[in-house]
Protein backbone atom coordinates (compact mmCIF):
# COMPACT_ATOMS: atom_id res chain seq x y z
CA UNK A 1 0.00 0.00 0.00
CA UNK A 2 1.31 3.42 -0.89
CA UNK A 3 2.01 5.94 1.82
CA UNK A 4 -1.17 7.69 2.94
CA UNK A 5 -1.62 11.41 2.36
CA UNK A 6 -0.83 13.76 5.23
CA UNK A 7 -4.51 14.69 5.42
CA UNK A 8 -7.60 12.86 4.18
CA UNK A 9 -9.32 14.87 1.47
CA UNK A 10 -12.09 17.04 2.85
CA UNK A 11 -14.10 16.57 -0.34
CA UNK A 12 -14.23 13.53 -2.59
CA UNK A 13 -14.88 14.71 -6.11
CA UNK A 14 -12.88 12.23 -8.16
CA UNK A 15 -11.55 8.68 -8.11
CA UNK A 16 -8.17 10.13 -7.12
CA UNK A 17 -9.77 11.74 -4.07
CA UNK A 18 -11.48 8.45 -3.24
CA UNK A 19 -8.19 6.59 -3.49
CA UNK A 20 -6.49 9.16 -1.29
CA UNK A 21 -9.26 8.84 1.30
CA UNK A 22 -9.06 5.05 1.21
CA UNK A 23 -5.27 5.07 1.60
CA UNK A 24 -5.67 7.21 4.70
CA UNK A 25 -8.32 5.05 6.31
CA UNK A 26 -6.73 1.74 5.32
CA UNK A 27 -3.39 2.84 6.77
CA UNK A 28 -5.15 3.56 10.06
CA UNK A 29 -7.10 0.30 10.01
CA UNK A 30 -4.08 -1.94 9.40
CA UNK A 31 -1.78 -0.07 11.79
CA UNK A 32 -0.66 -2.38 14.63
CA UNK A 33 -2.57 -2.08 17.88
CA UNK A 34 -0.79 -0.76 20.96
CA UNK A 35 0.15 -2.92 23.93
CA UNK A 36 -3.41 -2.69 25.26
CA UNK A 37 -5.00 -3.77 21.97
CA UNK A 38 -6.10 -0.22 21.23
CA UNK A 39 -5.57 2.19 18.35
CA UNK A 40 -2.17 3.83 18.70
CA UNK A 41 -2.33 7.30 20.21
CA UNK A 42 0.07 8.83 17.68
CA UNK A 43 -0.20 8.82 13.89
CA UNK A 44 2.76 7.85 11.72
CA UNK A 45 3.88 11.49 11.50
CA UNK A 46 3.72 11.94 15.27
CA UNK A 47 0.43 13.89 15.41
CA UNK A 48 -2.12 12.87 18.05
CA UNK A 49 -4.34 10.19 16.53
CA UNK A 50 -7.52 11.72 17.91
CA UNK A 51 -6.88 14.82 15.81
CA UNK A 52 -6.09 12.78 12.71
CA UNK A 53 -9.22 10.65 13.12
CA UNK A 54 -11.36 13.74 13.66
CA UNK A 55 -10.23 15.13 10.30
CA UNK A 56 -12.22 12.53 8.38
CA UNK A 57 -14.48 10.61 10.79
CA UNK A 58 -17.49 12.19 12.44
CA UNK A 59 -18.00 11.65 16.15
CA UNK A 60 -21.47 10.92 17.51
CA UNK A 61 -23.07 11.45 20.89
CA UNK A 62 -21.53 8.23 22.24
CA UNK A 63 -18.23 7.70 20.46
CA UNK A 64 -15.38 10.00 19.47
CA UNK A 65 -13.87 9.84 16.00
CA UNK A 66 -10.91 8.04 17.54
CA UNK A 67 -13.16 5.41 19.13
CA UNK A 68 -15.06 4.80 15.89
CA UNK A 69 -11.84 4.32 13.98
CA UNK A 70 -10.54 2.09 16.75
CA UNK A 71 -13.45 -0.32 16.21
CA UNK A 72 -12.27 -0.98 12.67
CA UNK A 73 -8.62 -1.15 13.73
CA UNK A 74 -9.43 -3.77 16.38
CA UNK A 75 -11.73 -5.78 14.14
CA UNK A 76 -9.00 -5.96 11.50
CA UNK A 77 -6.40 -7.31 13.88
CA UNK A 78 -8.70 -9.68 15.74
CA UNK A 79 -9.94 -11.13 12.48
CA UNK A 80 -6.45 -11.65 11.11
CA UNK A 81 -5.11 -13.02 14.38
CA UNK A 82 -7.95 -15.52 14.42
CA UNK A 83 -7.17 -16.58 10.85
CA UNK A 84 -3.44 -17.00 11.46
CA UNK A 85 -4.08 -18.95 14.67
CA UNK A 86 -6.44 -21.28 12.83
CA UNK A 87 -3.83 -21.94 10.17
CA UNK A 88 -0.82 -22.28 12.49
CA UNK A 89 -1.79 -24.29 15.57
CA UNK A 90 1.60 -25.99 15.66
CA UNK A 91 3.51 -22.72 15.55
CA UNK A 92 1.30 -21.34 18.29
CA UNK A 93 1.85 -24.38 20.49
CA UNK A 94 5.60 -24.19 19.92
CA UNK A 95 6.12 -20.49 20.54
CA UNK A 96 3.42 -19.88 23.12
CA UNK A 97 0.78 -17.15 23.13
CA UNK A 98 2.99 -14.12 23.67
CA UNK A 99 5.75 -14.93 21.21
CA UNK A 100 3.23 -16.11 18.62
CA UNK A 101 1.28 -12.86 19.03
CA UNK A 102 4.44 -10.80 18.51
CA UNK A 103 5.36 -12.84 15.46
CA UNK A 104 1.86 -12.56 13.96
CA UNK A 105 1.69 -8.81 14.46
CA UNK A 106 5.17 -8.23 13.04
CA UNK A 107 4.47 -10.49 10.06
CA UNK A 108 1.14 -8.93 9.19
CA UNK A 109 2.55 -5.44 9.58
CA UNK A 110 5.42 -6.35 7.24
CA UNK A 111 3.37 -8.41 4.79
CA UNK A 112 -0.24 -7.20 4.94
CA UNK A 113 -2.66 -9.37 3.01
CA UNK A 114 -2.37 -9.07 -0.76
CA UNK A 115 -5.02 -11.68 -1.49
CA UNK A 116 -8.80 -11.57 -1.58
CA UNK A 117 -8.87 -14.63 0.67
CA UNK A 118 -7.54 -15.25 4.15
CA UNK A 119 -6.51 -18.67 2.88
CA UNK A 120 -3.31 -17.10 1.59
CA UNK A 121 -2.53 -15.15 4.75
CA UNK A 122 0.42 -17.34 5.77
CA UNK A 123 1.91 -17.77 2.32
CA UNK A 124 4.99 -15.68 3.21
CA UNK A 125 5.24 -16.50 6.89
CA UNK A 126 8.26 -18.79 6.57
CA UNK A 127 10.05 -16.19 4.44
CA UNK A 128 9.37 -13.54 7.07
CA UNK A 129 10.47 -15.78 9.93
CA UNK A 130 13.70 -16.58 8.13
CA UNK A 131 14.57 -12.89 7.94
CA UNK A 132 13.48 -12.18 11.53
CA UNK A 133 14.93 -15.05 13.58
CA UNK A 134 14.82 -13.12 16.85
CA UNK A 135 11.03 -13.40 16.84
CA UNK A 136 11.20 -17.19 17.11
CA UNK A 137 14.39 -17.64 19.11
CA UNK A 138 15.43 -19.98 20.67
CA UNK A 139 13.21 -22.33 18.64
CA UNK A 140 13.81 -20.80 15.23
CA UNK A 141 14.86 -23.99 13.43
CA UNK A 142 11.84 -25.93 14.62
CA UNK A 143 9.49 -22.99 14.09
CA UNK A 144 10.62 -22.59 10.47
CA UNK A 145 9.92 -26.23 9.77
CA UNK A 146 6.49 -26.04 11.37
CA UNK A 147 5.63 -22.95 9.31
CA UNK A 148 6.63 -24.80 6.14
CA UNK A 149 4.62 -27.82 7.16
CA UNK A 150 1.51 -25.86 8.05
CA UNK A 151 1.59 -23.99 4.76
CA UNK A 152 2.00 -27.34 2.98
CA UNK A 153 -1.22 -28.44 4.68
CA UNK A 154 -3.05 -25.43 3.29
CA UNK A 155 -1.76 -26.28 -0.18
CA UNK A 156 -2.71 -29.95 0.22
CA UNK A 157 -6.18 -29.06 1.40
CA UNK A 158 -7.40 -27.09 -1.60
CA UNK A 159 -4.52 -26.90 -4.07
CA UNK A 160 -4.98 -27.67 -7.72
CA UNK A 161 -5.23 -31.28 -8.89
CA UNK A 162 -4.16 -31.91 -12.46
CA UNK A 163 -5.17 -34.92 -14.54
CA UNK A 164 -3.13 -37.89 -13.38
CA UNK A 165 -0.85 -39.68 -15.78
CA UNK A 166 -1.55 -43.37 -16.24
CA UNK A 167 0.76 -46.23 -16.97
CA UNK A 168 -0.86 -46.53 -20.38
CA UNK A 169 -0.20 -42.90 -21.22
CA UNK A 170 3.48 -43.36 -20.39
CA UNK A 171 3.97 -46.46 -22.46
CA UNK A 172 6.35 -45.99 -25.34
CA UNK A 173 8.21 -42.99 -23.90
CA UNK A 174 11.87 -43.66 -23.22
CA UNK A 175 12.84 -43.20 -19.52
CA UNK A 176 15.62 -40.86 -20.59
CA UNK A 177 13.02 -38.52 -22.09
CA UNK A 178 10.08 -39.07 -19.74
CA UNK A 179 9.47 -36.23 -17.30
CA UNK A 180 6.72 -36.50 -14.70
CA UNK A 181 5.24 -33.70 -12.66
CA UNK A 182 4.09 -33.95 -9.07
CA UNK A 183 0.56 -32.81 -8.31
CA UNK A 184 0.55 -29.16 -7.17
CA UNK A 185 -1.07 -30.18 -3.89
CA UNK A 186 1.85 -32.47 -2.95
CA UNK A 187 4.71 -30.87 -1.01
CA UNK A 188 7.96 -32.73 -0.28
CA UNK A 189 9.62 -31.72 2.96
CA UNK A 190 13.12 -32.54 4.17
CA UNK A 191 12.96 -31.72 7.88
CA UNK A 192 15.31 -31.93 10.83
CA UNK A 193 12.42 -32.65 13.22
CA UNK A 194 9.49 -35.09 13.12
CA UNK A 195 7.03 -32.26 12.59
CA UNK A 196 4.36 -34.60 11.27
CA UNK A 197 3.96 -36.57 14.48
CA UNK A 198 4.42 -33.43 16.54
CA UNK A 199 1.54 -31.67 14.79
CA UNK A 200 -0.68 -34.69 15.13
CA UNK A 201 -0.09 -34.55 18.84
CA UNK A 202 -0.88 -30.83 18.94
CA UNK A 203 -4.04 -30.88 16.96
CA UNK A 204 -5.63 -32.85 14.25
CA UNK A 205 -7.24 -30.30 12.02
CA UNK A 206 -9.15 -30.76 8.83
CA UNK A 207 -11.55 -27.91 9.15
CA UNK A 208 -12.58 -25.99 6.11
CA UNK A 209 -11.93 -22.31 5.71
CA UNK A 210 -15.08 -20.39 6.33
CA UNK A 211 -15.15 -16.70 5.68
CA UNK A 212 -18.48 -15.14 6.33
CA UNK A 213 -20.26 -11.96 5.58
CA UNK A 214 -19.56 -8.90 7.67
CA UNK A 215 -19.12 -10.57 11.02
CA UNK A 216 -16.70 -8.74 13.27
CA UNK A 217 -15.12 -10.81 15.96
CA UNK A 218 -15.78 -9.13 19.27
CA UNK A 219 -13.65 -11.54 21.22
CA UNK A 220 -10.30 -10.06 22.18
CA UNK A 221 -8.88 -13.08 23.91
CA UNK A 222 -8.73 -16.28 21.99
CA UNK A 223 -10.76 -19.23 23.01
CA UNK A 224 -9.41 -22.56 22.06
CA UNK A 225 -6.66 -24.06 24.10
CA UNK A 226 -4.36 -26.26 22.12
CA UNK A 227 -3.07 -29.46 23.52
CA UNK A 228 0.36 -29.05 25.00
CA UNK A 229 2.76 -31.42 23.34
CA UNK A 230 6.35 -32.24 24.09
CA UNK A 231 8.65 -30.48 21.62
CA UNK A 232 10.15 -32.95 19.19
CA UNK A 233 13.78 -33.99 19.44
CA UNK A 234 15.80 -33.51 16.24
CA UNK A 235 15.47 -36.42 13.83
CA UNK A 236 15.70 -36.18 10.07
CA UNK A 237 12.22 -36.59 8.65
CA UNK A 238 11.37 -36.91 4.99
CA UNK A 239 7.68 -36.51 4.35
CA UNK A 240 5.17 -35.72 1.64
CA UNK A 241 2.16 -33.64 2.65
CA UNK A 242 -0.68 -34.57 0.31
CA UNK A 243 -4.34 -35.44 0.11
CA UNK A 244 -6.26 -38.54 -0.81
CA UNK A 245 -9.99 -38.59 -1.33
CA UNK A 246 -9.85 -34.93 -0.29
CA UNK A 247 -8.47 -35.72 3.15
CA UNK A 248 -5.06 -34.54 4.38
CA UNK A 249 -2.28 -37.09 4.79
CA UNK A 250 1.40 -37.11 5.66
CA UNK A 251 3.48 -39.85 4.08
CA UNK A 252 6.93 -40.63 5.43
CA UNK A 253 9.44 -41.34 2.69
CA UNK A 254 12.56 -43.45 2.52
CA UNK A 255 15.60 -41.24 1.73
CA UNK A 256 16.05 -42.88 -1.66
CA UNK A 257 12.36 -42.45 -2.47
CA UNK A 258 12.58 -38.82 -1.44
CA UNK A 259 15.53 -38.26 -3.76
CA UNK A 260 13.61 -39.75 -6.68
CA UNK A 261 10.55 -37.59 -6.07
CA UNK A 262 12.63 -34.47 -5.55
CA UNK A 263 14.50 -35.08 -8.78
CA UNK A 264 11.24 -35.56 -10.67
CA UNK A 265 9.79 -32.44 -9.10
CA UNK A 266 12.85 -30.50 -10.23
CA UNK A 267 12.35 -31.63 -13.79
CA UNK A 268 14.75 -34.55 -14.14
CA UNK A 269 13.81 -37.23 -16.64
CA UNK A 270 12.72 -40.54 -15.16
CA UNK A 271 16.01 -42.35 -15.74
CA UNK A 272 18.02 -39.62 -13.99
CA UNK A 273 15.52 -39.39 -11.14
CA UNK A 274 15.75 -43.13 -10.52
CA UNK A 275 19.53 -42.89 -10.60
CA UNK A 276 19.30 -40.23 -7.89
CA UNK A 277 18.03 -42.94 -5.55
CA UNK A 278 21.58 -44.23 -5.33
CA UNK A 279 23.07 -47.66 -5.65
CA UNK A 280 21.42 -48.96 -2.49
CA UNK A 281 17.90 -48.77 -3.87
CA UNK A 282 16.81 -52.19 -5.08
CA UNK A 283 14.83 -52.20 -8.34
CA UNK A 284 11.94 -54.09 -6.76
CA UNK A 285 11.68 -51.46 -4.06
CA UNK A 286 11.77 -48.59 -6.55
CA UNK A 287 9.09 -50.35 -8.58
CA UNK A 288 6.91 -50.68 -5.49
CA UNK A 289 7.34 -46.99 -4.68
CA UNK A 290 6.26 -45.98 -8.15
CA UNK A 291 3.25 -48.29 -7.95
CA UNK A 292 2.27 -46.62 -4.68
CA UNK A 293 2.75 -43.08 -6.00
CA UNK A 294 0.78 -43.88 -9.14
CA UNK A 295 -2.02 -45.31 -7.00
CA UNK A 296 -2.03 -42.13 -4.94
CA UNK A 297 -2.38 -40.10 -8.14
CA UNK A 298 0.72 -38.04 -7.44
CA UNK A 299 1.98 -37.83 -11.01
CA UNK A 300 0.69 -35.42 -13.59
CA UNK A 301 1.98 -33.70 -16.66
CA UNK A 302 4.81 -31.33 -15.83
CA UNK A 303 3.94 -27.75 -14.93
CA UNK A 304 6.19 -24.81 -14.29
CA UNK A 305 5.63 -24.37 -10.58
CA UNK A 306 6.60 -27.80 -9.32
CA UNK A 307 10.33 -27.32 -9.12
CA UNK A 308 9.99 -24.35 -6.81
CA UNK A 309 8.02 -26.26 -4.20
CA UNK A 310 10.32 -29.23 -3.70
CA UNK A 311 12.60 -28.68 -0.73
CA UNK B 1 -39.99 -7.99 -5.82
CA UNK B 2 -40.61 -11.75 -5.88
CA UNK B 3 -38.94 -12.32 -9.20
CA UNK B 4 -37.31 -9.62 -11.24
CA UNK B 5 -34.43 -9.00 -13.58
CA UNK B 6 -32.12 -8.41 -10.62
CA UNK B 7 -32.50 -11.92 -9.28
CA UNK B 8 -32.66 -13.73 -12.58
CA UNK B 9 -36.48 -13.81 -12.44
CA UNK B 10 -36.25 -16.44 -9.69
CA UNK B 11 -39.00 -16.75 -7.15
CA UNK B 12 -36.85 -18.26 -4.42
CA UNK B 13 -38.20 -18.65 -0.90
CA UNK B 14 -36.36 -18.70 2.39
CA UNK B 15 -32.77 -19.86 2.45
CA UNK B 16 -29.91 -20.10 4.87
CA UNK B 17 -26.17 -19.67 4.57
CA UNK B 18 -24.23 -22.85 3.83
CA UNK B 19 -21.84 -23.20 6.76
CA UNK B 20 -19.21 -25.80 7.62
CA UNK B 21 -20.79 -27.14 10.85
CA UNK B 22 -23.89 -28.12 8.89
CA UNK B 23 -22.28 -29.97 5.99
CA UNK B 24 -22.53 -33.38 7.53
CA UNK B 25 -26.19 -32.92 8.46
CA UNK B 26 -27.13 -31.56 5.05
CA UNK B 27 -25.38 -34.30 3.13
CA UNK B 28 -26.64 -37.14 5.29
CA UNK B 29 -30.17 -35.98 6.13
CA UNK B 30 -30.91 -34.02 2.95
CA UNK B 31 -33.27 -31.57 4.67
CA UNK B 32 -35.73 -29.63 2.55
CA UNK B 33 -34.40 -26.09 2.13
CA UNK B 34 -35.50 -23.61 -0.51
CA UNK B 35 -31.95 -22.55 -1.28
CA UNK B 36 -28.49 -22.04 0.14
CA UNK B 37 -26.34 -18.96 -0.06
CA UNK B 38 -22.63 -19.70 -0.33
CA UNK B 39 -19.76 -17.34 0.36
CA UNK B 40 -18.07 -17.28 -3.03
CA UNK B 41 -14.57 -16.85 -1.60
CA UNK B 42 -14.78 -20.15 0.31
CA UNK B 43 -15.03 -21.95 -3.01
CA UNK B 44 -12.73 -19.87 -5.20
CA UNK B 45 -10.04 -22.48 -4.74
CA UNK B 46 -8.21 -24.72 -7.17
CA UNK B 47 -9.39 -28.07 -5.88
CA UNK B 48 -9.83 -30.36 -2.92
CA UNK B 49 -12.59 -30.81 -0.45
CA UNK B 50 -14.37 -27.45 -0.77
CA UNK B 51 -15.22 -28.04 -4.42
CA UNK B 52 -16.14 -31.68 -3.85
CA UNK B 53 -18.60 -30.64 -1.16
CA UNK B 54 -19.96 -27.83 -3.26
CA UNK B 55 -20.62 -30.21 -6.13
CA UNK B 56 -22.51 -32.54 -3.82
CA UNK B 57 -24.64 -29.65 -2.58
CA UNK B 58 -25.27 -28.47 -6.14
CA UNK B 59 -26.62 -31.90 -7.05
CA UNK B 60 -29.52 -31.40 -4.67
CA UNK B 61 -30.00 -27.74 -3.85
CA UNK B 62 -30.35 -24.33 -5.40
CA UNK B 63 -27.35 -22.17 -4.58
CA UNK B 64 -26.85 -18.42 -4.79
CA UNK B 65 -23.41 -16.84 -4.54
CA UNK B 66 -22.67 -14.07 -2.08
CA UNK B 67 -19.26 -12.41 -2.07
CA UNK B 68 -17.25 -10.59 0.57
CA UNK B 69 -14.25 -9.33 -1.37
CA UNK B 70 -15.33 -7.68 -4.60
CA UNK B 71 -15.15 -4.28 -2.95
CA UNK B 72 -17.18 -2.41 -5.55
CA UNK B 73 -16.41 0.83 -3.73
CA UNK B 74 -12.63 0.52 -3.78
CA UNK B 75 -10.94 3.02 -6.06
CA UNK B 76 -8.79 0.23 -7.52
CA UNK B 77 -9.81 -1.39 -10.79
CA UNK B 78 -11.40 -4.85 -10.57
CA UNK B 79 -8.74 -7.55 -10.37
CA UNK B 80 -8.98 -9.61 -13.56
CA UNK B 81 -7.52 -12.74 -11.94
CA UNK B 82 -10.09 -12.51 -9.18
CA UNK B 83 -12.86 -12.00 -11.71
CA UNK B 84 -11.78 -15.03 -13.74
CA UNK B 85 -11.85 -17.18 -10.61
CA UNK B 86 -15.27 -15.84 -9.76
CA UNK B 87 -16.54 -16.46 -13.27
CA UNK B 88 -15.39 -20.08 -13.06
CA UNK B 89 -17.40 -20.47 -9.89
CA UNK B 90 -20.44 -18.76 -11.41
CA UNK B 91 -20.33 -21.26 -14.24
CA UNK B 92 -20.05 -24.12 -11.76
CA UNK B 93 -22.93 -23.04 -9.51
CA UNK B 94 -25.11 -21.47 -12.22
CA UNK B 95 -26.10 -18.91 -9.64
CA UNK B 96 -29.11 -16.97 -10.96
CA UNK B 97 -27.76 -13.78 -9.44
CA UNK B 98 -24.69 -12.76 -7.49
CA UNK B 99 -24.41 -10.41 -4.58
CA UNK B 100 -21.63 -8.52 -2.86
CA UNK B 101 -21.38 -5.49 -0.66
CA UNK B 102 -21.66 -1.77 -1.22
CA UNK B 103 -18.39 -1.05 0.48
CA UNK B 104 -14.67 -0.91 0.02
CA UNK B 105 -11.92 -2.91 1.70
CA UNK B 106 -8.76 -2.86 -0.37
CA UNK B 107 -6.46 -0.19 -1.71
CA UNK B 108 -3.37 -0.53 -3.90
CA UNK B 109 -3.86 -4.31 -3.75
CA UNK B 110 -3.71 -4.54 0.05
CA UNK B 111 -6.75 -6.18 1.61
CA UNK B 112 -8.32 -5.35 4.97
CA UNK B 113 -10.75 -8.29 4.81
CA UNK B 114 -13.41 -5.98 6.17
CA UNK B 115 -16.47 -4.33 4.68
CA UNK B 116 -15.56 -0.70 5.15
CA UNK B 117 -18.20 2.01 4.75
CA UNK B 118 -18.15 4.36 1.81
CA UNK B 119 -17.94 8.11 1.91
CA UNK B 120 -21.36 8.95 0.46
CA UNK B 121 -20.37 11.26 -2.36
CA UNK B 122 -21.45 11.55 -5.99
CA UNK B 123 -17.94 10.83 -7.25
CA UNK B 124 -17.76 7.68 -5.14
CA UNK B 125 -21.19 6.62 -6.41
CA UNK B 126 -20.10 7.06 -10.04
CA UNK B 127 -16.91 5.05 -9.52
CA UNK B 128 -18.76 2.30 -7.66
CA UNK B 129 -21.48 2.04 -10.28
CA UNK B 130 -18.86 1.86 -13.03
CA UNK B 131 -17.21 -1.09 -11.30
CA UNK B 132 -20.50 -2.90 -10.76
CA UNK B 133 -21.22 -2.59 -14.48
CA UNK B 134 -17.75 -3.88 -15.36
CA UNK B 135 -18.13 -6.88 -13.07
CA UNK B 136 -21.62 -7.69 -14.31
CA UNK B 137 -20.51 -7.48 -17.93
CA UNK B 138 -17.59 -9.79 -17.22
CA UNK B 139 -19.54 -12.34 -15.20
CA UNK B 140 -22.71 -12.13 -17.29
CA UNK B 141 -24.96 -12.56 -14.27
CA UNK B 142 -27.30 -10.08 -12.53
CA UNK B 143 -25.79 -8.35 -9.51
CA UNK B 144 -27.36 -7.19 -6.28
CA UNK B 145 -25.41 -4.94 -3.93
CA UNK B 146 -25.85 -5.23 -0.20
CA UNK B 147 -25.96 -2.35 2.25
CA UNK B 148 -23.40 -2.95 5.02
CA UNK B 149 -23.58 -2.26 8.72
CA UNK B 150 -21.22 0.49 9.76
CA UNK B 151 -19.61 2.04 12.78
CA UNK B 152 -18.27 5.27 11.30
CA UNK B 153 -19.49 8.19 9.19
CA UNK B 154 -17.34 10.59 7.25
CA UNK B 155 -17.17 14.38 7.00
CA UNK B 156 -16.77 14.07 3.25
CA UNK B 157 -20.21 12.50 2.77
CA UNK B 158 -22.66 14.52 0.69
CA UNK B 159 -25.81 12.47 1.21
CA UNK B 160 -27.45 9.82 3.40
CA UNK B 161 -26.61 6.17 3.08
CA UNK B 162 -29.94 5.35 1.44
CA UNK B 163 -29.50 8.18 -1.04
CA UNK B 164 -26.07 6.82 -1.87
CA UNK B 165 -27.44 3.29 -2.31
CA UNK B 166 -30.19 4.61 -4.57
CA UNK B 167 -27.72 6.65 -6.61
CA UNK B 168 -25.38 3.70 -7.10
CA UNK B 169 -28.01 1.16 -8.12
CA UNK B 170 -29.61 3.65 -10.47
CA UNK B 171 -26.29 4.47 -12.17
CA UNK B 172 -25.29 0.81 -12.31
CA UNK B 173 -28.79 -0.40 -13.15
CA UNK B 174 -28.34 -3.25 -10.68
CA UNK B 175 -30.34 -4.78 -7.87
CA UNK B 176 -30.29 -4.44 -4.11
CA UNK B 177 -29.66 -7.12 -1.54
CA UNK B 178 -31.49 -5.41 1.28
CA UNK B 179 -30.02 -6.37 4.64
CA UNK B 180 -32.58 -5.16 7.15
CA UNK B 181 -30.41 -6.12 10.11
CA UNK B 182 -27.63 -3.95 8.72
CA UNK B 183 -30.06 -1.06 8.37
CA UNK B 184 -31.09 -1.52 11.98
CA UNK B 185 -27.49 -1.74 13.24
CA UNK B 186 -26.41 1.36 11.32
CA UNK B 187 -29.52 3.27 12.35
CA UNK B 188 -28.61 2.78 16.00
CA UNK B 189 -24.93 3.54 15.44
CA UNK B 190 -25.68 6.70 13.45
CA UNK B 191 -28.99 7.79 14.98
CA UNK B 192 -31.25 7.72 11.95
CA UNK B 193 -34.74 6.31 11.52
CA UNK B 194 -34.49 2.91 9.79
CA UNK B 195 -37.96 3.41 8.32
CA UNK B 196 -36.72 6.52 6.52
CA UNK B 197 -34.11 4.26 4.95
CA UNK B 198 -36.64 1.64 3.88
CA UNK B 199 -39.16 4.16 2.60
CA UNK B 200 -36.67 5.97 0.39
CA UNK B 201 -34.94 3.33 -1.67
CA UNK B 202 -36.06 2.02 -5.08
CA UNK B 203 -38.17 -0.94 -3.93
CA UNK B 204 -38.48 -2.36 -7.40
CA UNK B 205 -34.73 -3.07 -7.43
CA UNK B 206 -34.72 -5.32 -4.37
CA UNK B 207 -33.79 -8.81 -5.50
CA UNK B 208 -33.04 -10.40 -2.15
CA UNK B 209 -33.15 -9.70 1.58
CA UNK B 210 -30.95 -10.64 4.52
CA UNK B 211 -31.90 -10.98 8.15
CA UNK B 212 -29.50 -11.72 11.00
CA UNK B 213 -28.81 -11.23 14.67
CA UNK B 214 -26.60 -8.59 16.21
CA UNK B 215 -25.02 -7.75 19.56
CA UNK B 216 -25.72 -4.63 21.56
CA UNK B 217 -22.91 -3.00 23.47
CA UNK B 218 -23.08 0.05 25.69
CA UNK B 219 -22.23 2.60 23.01
CA UNK B 220 -22.79 0.79 19.75
CA UNK B 221 -24.23 -2.30 18.10
CA UNK B 222 -22.07 -4.89 16.36
CA UNK B 223 -23.30 -6.93 13.43
CA UNK B 224 -22.18 -10.28 14.82
CA UNK B 225 -24.52 -12.78 13.13
CA UNK B 226 -24.34 -14.92 16.26
CA UNK B 227 -27.87 -14.60 17.62
CA UNK B 228 -31.44 -15.18 16.52
CA UNK B 229 -33.03 -12.25 14.71
CA UNK B 230 -34.30 -9.66 17.16
CA UNK B 231 -37.84 -8.30 17.13
CA UNK B 232 -37.07 -4.81 15.81
CA UNK B 233 -35.33 -6.40 12.83
CA UNK B 234 -38.30 -8.67 12.10
CA UNK B 235 -40.54 -5.60 12.21
CA UNK B 236 -38.29 -3.88 9.71
CA UNK B 237 -38.35 -7.01 7.59
CA UNK B 238 -42.15 -7.01 7.62
CA UNK B 239 -42.17 -3.38 6.55
CA UNK B 240 -39.62 -4.03 3.83
CA UNK B 241 -41.67 -6.94 2.54
CA UNK B 242 -44.78 -4.78 2.45
CA UNK B 243 -42.91 -2.19 0.40
CA UNK B 244 -40.88 -4.43 -1.87
CA UNK B 245 -42.98 -7.58 -2.15
CA UNK B 246 -42.01 -11.03 -1.02
CA UNK B 247 -38.36 -11.44 -1.92
CA UNK B 248 -35.86 -14.26 -1.65
CA UNK B 249 -34.87 -14.10 1.99
CA UNK B 250 -31.83 -15.44 3.74
CA UNK B 251 -30.87 -15.79 7.39
CA UNK B 252 -27.18 -15.20 8.13
CA UNK B 253 -25.77 -17.02 11.16
CA UNK B 254 -21.99 -17.06 11.08
CA UNK B 255 -20.68 -17.37 14.62
CA UNK B 256 -21.69 -19.57 17.57
CA UNK B 257 -23.61 -21.53 14.98
CA UNK B 258 -26.28 -23.79 16.49
CA UNK B 259 -27.76 -26.93 14.93
CA UNK B 260 -28.99 -26.92 11.38
CA UNK B 261 -32.59 -27.26 12.53
CA UNK B 262 -32.30 -24.30 14.87
CA UNK B 263 -30.88 -22.09 12.14
CA UNK B 264 -33.44 -23.25 9.59
CA UNK B 265 -36.35 -22.80 12.00
CA UNK B 266 -35.15 -19.29 12.76
CA UNK B 267 -35.09 -18.51 9.05
CA UNK B 268 -38.57 -19.92 8.56
CA UNK B 269 -39.93 -17.38 11.05
CA UNK B 270 -39.83 -15.03 8.08
CA UNK B 271 -42.94 -16.83 6.77
CA UNK B 272 -45.09 -15.25 9.46
CA UNK B 273 -44.04 -11.78 8.39
CA UNK B 274 -44.44 -12.63 4.73
CA UNK B 275 -47.99 -13.82 5.40
CA UNK B 276 -48.68 -10.67 7.35
CA UNK B 277 -47.42 -8.52 4.53
CA UNK B 278 -49.55 -10.44 2.01
CA UNK B 279 -52.68 -9.99 4.11
CA UNK B 280 -51.97 -6.29 4.46
CA UNK B 281 -51.84 -5.99 0.67
CA UNK B 282 -55.13 -7.92 0.25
Amino acid sequence: MKRPPRHAPSRIESTADLRSFQRMMAAAVVRPLDANDRLQSKWIDGRPMDLVAAEFIKPNDRLTSFERLQLYNQMYWFRLFDAIRDDCPGLLATLGEKAFGRLAQAYLAHFPSRSFTLRNLCSRLEEFMRSHPSLTAPRTALALEIARFEWAQTVAFDGEARPVVTAASLAGTRPSRLRLGLQPYVTLLDLRHPVDTYLMSVKRREAMRSEASNTPDSKVVHRRSLRRARLPRPARTLVAVHRLDNKLFYKRLDPAAFRILRALARGAPLSRAVAAAGPGARPAKVQAWFASWMALGWFCARGNKRARRAS
Amino acid sequence: MPANRFNGHCDYGIGIGLRVPHYSHILSKKPVVDWFEIISENFMVDGGRPLELLDRILEQYRVVQHGVSMYFGSADKPDRTHLRRLRNLVRRTKTPWLSDHLCWGSVDGTYTHDLLPMPYTFAAARRTAEKIRQVRDFLEVPICVENVSSYAEFHASEMTEWEFLSEVVDLADCGILLDVNNIYVSSKNHSFDPYDYLNNIPHERVGQMHVAGHTRFEKYILDTHDHPVLDPVWKLYAHATALCGVSATLLEWDDKIPSFDEVHNEALKANAFIDGAKKAVV
